[in-house]
């Protein structure tokens, strides 16, 4: 329901206005190019994300490349950096850059950890006994991949892309700096070249039938069989490929190239700003102020997306029916949409129900967690979904209430990847900017409003600090996933040796979603 | 249990810092308000202007007058459309954005009250909106920024229309994404007409015409020789060379001739916006950003032109009577989705 706010507001704002105007809105050449505009951005970010992200988390998973746990890291966090900071980062090293192929470029760095981190984790946490099972039916290395391997993992790929492709769609500061005619830039044309919120609406209900396509078609490929492992005895790691010296050399190449373009680049060109600026002293007080604004307001919209998210998580991984899957879907909706229609949103939504709140801290965090609930979700379905449900089921035969069961076996054991959704809300609403700008307590400062008020004047280099403050603590949480990801089975054996290594149920952890 | 911990410890921490958060930013309201205790209701701005450029400004109010100012920060654009959403429920009391186009859109819908007697006819009738119910309070004139280690000043073109010689040929700047650009290119459809300004942008492309995202990039794309000549605001330039010294700079700035549509002066403006609970507020706050004193701060740190009549415009640029643009009222300047259609038909957005 919560999440369907946006959902619901587009759609009075498209009746307010009667058939004409909508007929009118909708049937404009420039619809139909700009519909695929957005189709072949989302399609090129899928891909480039694919090509990203695949290679990476084999590496990391099933190799004995050295620096893992490092690699691990820097994987996570490209998450860290707005995605419009990356874009000035490119343009201003690369002034020629701009079109649908830089969108692509910049959008594909950005959102790749998306999938790496959690193939990265699905493709650890696989039971070496699955693929050598495989091996001994007499498939060869290539079958067993096809066959068991990429079943396997590819939920958790699936959940990783429709969270890229959900974000290319709603994102807006890439593709104005590039200039690539997407329908976020088309809506904030509307907005701001003839406040014109009737085509604005229209347009938007129109960039969410596509994420529905999206949110359908990943329904689709994650499938509806239960994918956890059967069977007793304890799991062990998949062992880890010995690299030839070239393979290795090779390999590392690889991902120091990765770290270098998704990284390296913005943050070089941050410091190079931050060396320029001679201009003002810069406000240590005020960069506080601001670091302690966002922490606040993206902590509290964790907590809330969290509480949102659970009975939402819980049906999802347990029933598969369709009015679950319409629950699941309408908060994945709302992902696609622009920062400044969600805003718009909300603005009227609170002083329709509860004008009291308007422009309070609790009306910004619930922004947070509408906005991002997707996010929240998928990382606790998966988890809670990798918790056989026959548990659950012993604990409630053995006397257990409901609650008490879940909280003792299911929550217990999933707690790690309901937690990295928690982390991923807290990282993507600290660099939330355009609903922020409109719900934030009037003189209230975040990381992201300080960073837009300095590059609005073009104080680039003033604008530095807080860029780069943003990216420190963004770090935080995605260190945190990538740690985690790293102690996860098998990945560096504290104890005997790597390659019968036991294994815990609970330490499960995925990012995106596996099933 | 372990998680209640967790999340009993997220609570308390984010509490300190909301704690540590408020107690910074009530000391920085100390130290910019005055002496004088600040008594009565705030004034809420919502300023499309940025709050590195007018913050000073708003604290030199409270401590000349004693009234409290709180200021949203936002995107020009963005602000408007957020007051026509809260409609009666706004809690604007003064809206102060830098561009007619959002203060036009304000007023059709609606949510711009009637200007106090005591400025509504303070400024030229140019500069402000026919109804009386907005009024500019600085000018923004377009000028030619041009490189002047490679172009002397009798070469500059002295009309835009100059540009699409082929003796420019990949030497022309623009920023077609930015407002003031495209405001432009509106008030040149109105004075010369939709035809001839198509053939003029399509001319520009076929003169292999540089695309940037921002005026400042323009100017110190101009000021590195990457081009020679380049589109942008006259106080991009003014501001500048206050910044590092005349002397520092190539680029240099020139005014089209009288009439040509190359020389559009644009405004900041701003209203009392309808629903305020504080309509006194908000007309003194008005009446003191049109004062004298506060016209010569804005030449003085922002390089705009001052709009009372009377108060000197920025040293070393020509009177803004002098600056003559195309002869057309900046309320005709509404048209700008016919310009951005022209601007996506001939492929420079």
């Amino acid at each position: 329901m919560v999440t369907s706010i946006p959902l619901l507001y587009l759609l009075v704002r498209t009746l307010d206005a009667g058939g004409e105007s909508i007929v009118a809105a909708l049937w404009r050449e420039r619809t139909l190019d700009t519909t695929v505009t957005s189709l072949t951005l989302v399609i090129g970010v899928i891909i480039g994300c694919l090509v990203l992200a695949v290679p990476t988390a084999w590496l990391l998973a099933r190799t004995s490349i050295p620096g893992r746990s490092l690699f691990l890291v820097t994987a996570a966090l490209p998450l860290a950096v707005p995605s419009y900071v990356m874009a000035y980062a490119w343009i201003a090293e690369f002034p020629a850059m701009s079109g649908l192929w830089a969108a692509i470029w910049v959008m594909s760095l950005a959102t790749f950890p998306y999938v790496a981190i959690p193939l990265t984790a699905a493709l650890r946490n696989q039971d070496a006994g699955q693929e050598e099972a495989a091996r001994s039916l007499g498939l060869g290395p290539l079958a067993t991949a096809r066959r068991v391997t990429i079943p396997m993992a590819w939920p958790a790929a699936a959940a990783g892309l429709l969270l890229a492709a959900l974000y290319t769609l709603s994102e807006f500061g890439t593709v104005a700096i590039f200039r690539v005619d997407a329908f976020t830039r088309v809506i904030y044309t509307a907005y701001r070249a003839s406040f014109d919120r009737t085509s604005a609406a229209v347009l938007s209900l129109l960039l969410v039938a596509l994420a529905l396509l999206l949110v359908i078609l990943e329904a689709r490929v994650r499938g509806r069989s239960g994918r956890w492992r059967l069977g007793s005895g304890v799991r062990r790691a998949v062992p880890r490929q010995q690299l030839s010296g070239r393979a290795k050399a090779l390999g590392l190449l690889w991902l120091i190239s990765l770290t270098v373009v998704s990284l390296g680049v913005p943050a070089w060109s941050l410091t190079m700003r931050l060396l320029e600026t001679r201009r003002f002293g810069f406000d240590f007080t005020e960069l506080l102020g601001a670091l302690a604004g966002s922490i606040t307001a993206s902590a509290i919209g964790a907590a809330i997306a969290i509480a949102l998210a659970l009975p939402i998580a819980i049906l999802a991984a347990r029933y598969t029916s369709r009015v679950v899957r319409g629950i699941e879907g309408a908060a994945f909706l709302g992902h696609a949409l622009p920062g400044v229609v969600v805003g718009l949103s909300l603005v009227f939504l609170t002083l329709a129900v509860l004008p009291a709140a308007y422009q309070t801290l609790i009306t910004l965090a619930f922004a947070y967690a509408v906005l991002f609930l997707p996010k929240a979700i998928g990382a606790s379905r998966s988890s809670i979904a990798a918790v056989p449900p026959a548990l659950e089921s012993t604990a409630r035969s053995l006397g257990r209430g409901p609650v008490r069961a879940w909280m003792t076996v299911t929550g217990r054991l999933a707690w790690p990847g309901i937690a990295a959704g928690a982390l991923l809300v807290l990282l993507t609403a600290m660099k939330e900017l355009p609903a922020t700008l409109m719900l934030r307590p009037t003189g209230f400062n975040t990381l992201a409003t300080e960073l837009w008020s300095r590059t609005d004047v073009e104080a680039f280099g003033d604008a530095a600090p807080y860029a780069l403050a943003m990216i420190l603590l963004a770090s935080v949480p995605a260190w945190l996933m990538g740690r985690w990801l790293a102690g996860t089975p098998g990945t560096d054996g504290q104890t005997g040796t790597e390659h019968d290594e036991p294994v815990h149920v609970q330490q499960v952890t995925y990012v995106g979603g596996a099933r | 249990m372990k998680r209640t911990t967790v999340f009993a410890s997220l609570v308390a921490a984010s509490l300190l810092l909301t704690a540590c958060g408020g107690s910074d930013s009530a000391e920085s309201a100390d130290d910019a308000s005055s002496p004088q205790a600040s008594t009565g209701e705030p004034v809420v701005v919502y300023s499309g202007r940025s709050e590195e450029l007018v913050a000073p400004l708003f604290a030199d109010f409270t401590a000349e007058t004693g009234i409290p100012v709180e200021v949203r920060y936002g995107d020009t654009a963005e602000l408007a459309a957020q007051i026509i959403e809260e409609g009666d429920a706004s809690p604007a009391d003064l809206y102060f954005g830098q561009d007619a186009g959002a203060l036009g859109a304000l007023d059709a819908a609606g949510q711009c009250a009637p200007l106090p007697a005591s400025v509504a006819e303070t400024v030229p009738a140019a500069y402000r909106s026919a109804d009386g119910n907005w009024t500019g309070i600085t000018g923004r004139a377009r000028v030619i920024a041009y490189d002047s280690s490679q172009v002397s000043a009798d070469e500059v073109p002295t009309s835009v229309f100059e540009l699409t010689d082929p003796k420019w040929a990949g030497q022309v700047a623009i920023a077609p994404t930015n407002g003031s650009f495209q405001a432009f290119v509106t008030g040149m459809r109105v004075a010369a007409g939709d035809e001839a300004t198509r053939e003029w942008l399509q001319g520009l492309i076929d003169n292999d015409v540089q695309l940037y995202e921002k005026n400042g990039l323009i100017r110190d794309g101009v000021d590195a020789g990457e081009v020679q000549l380049g589109l942008i605001n006259h106080y991009y330039w003014y501001r500048k060379a206050a910044e590092v010294g005349e002397d520092q700079l190539n680029v240099r700035v020139a005014f089209t001739e009288p009439g040509d549509p190359g020389t559009l002066v644009n405004i900041a403006g701003a209203c009392v916006v309808a629903p305020s609970d504080n309509t006194e507020g908000a007309e003194e706050l008005l009446t003191w950003l049109l004062s004298d004193e506060t016209q010569t701060w804005f030449v003085e740190n922002t390089f705009e032109y001052p709009l009372t009549p009377g108060v000197a415009g920025p040293k070393g640029a020509p009177a803004i009577e002098e600056v003559q643009g195309p002869d057309i009222p900046l309320a005709e300047l509404e048209d700008l989705p016919g310009t951005l259609q022209m601007l996506q038909d001939v492929g420079l957005t």
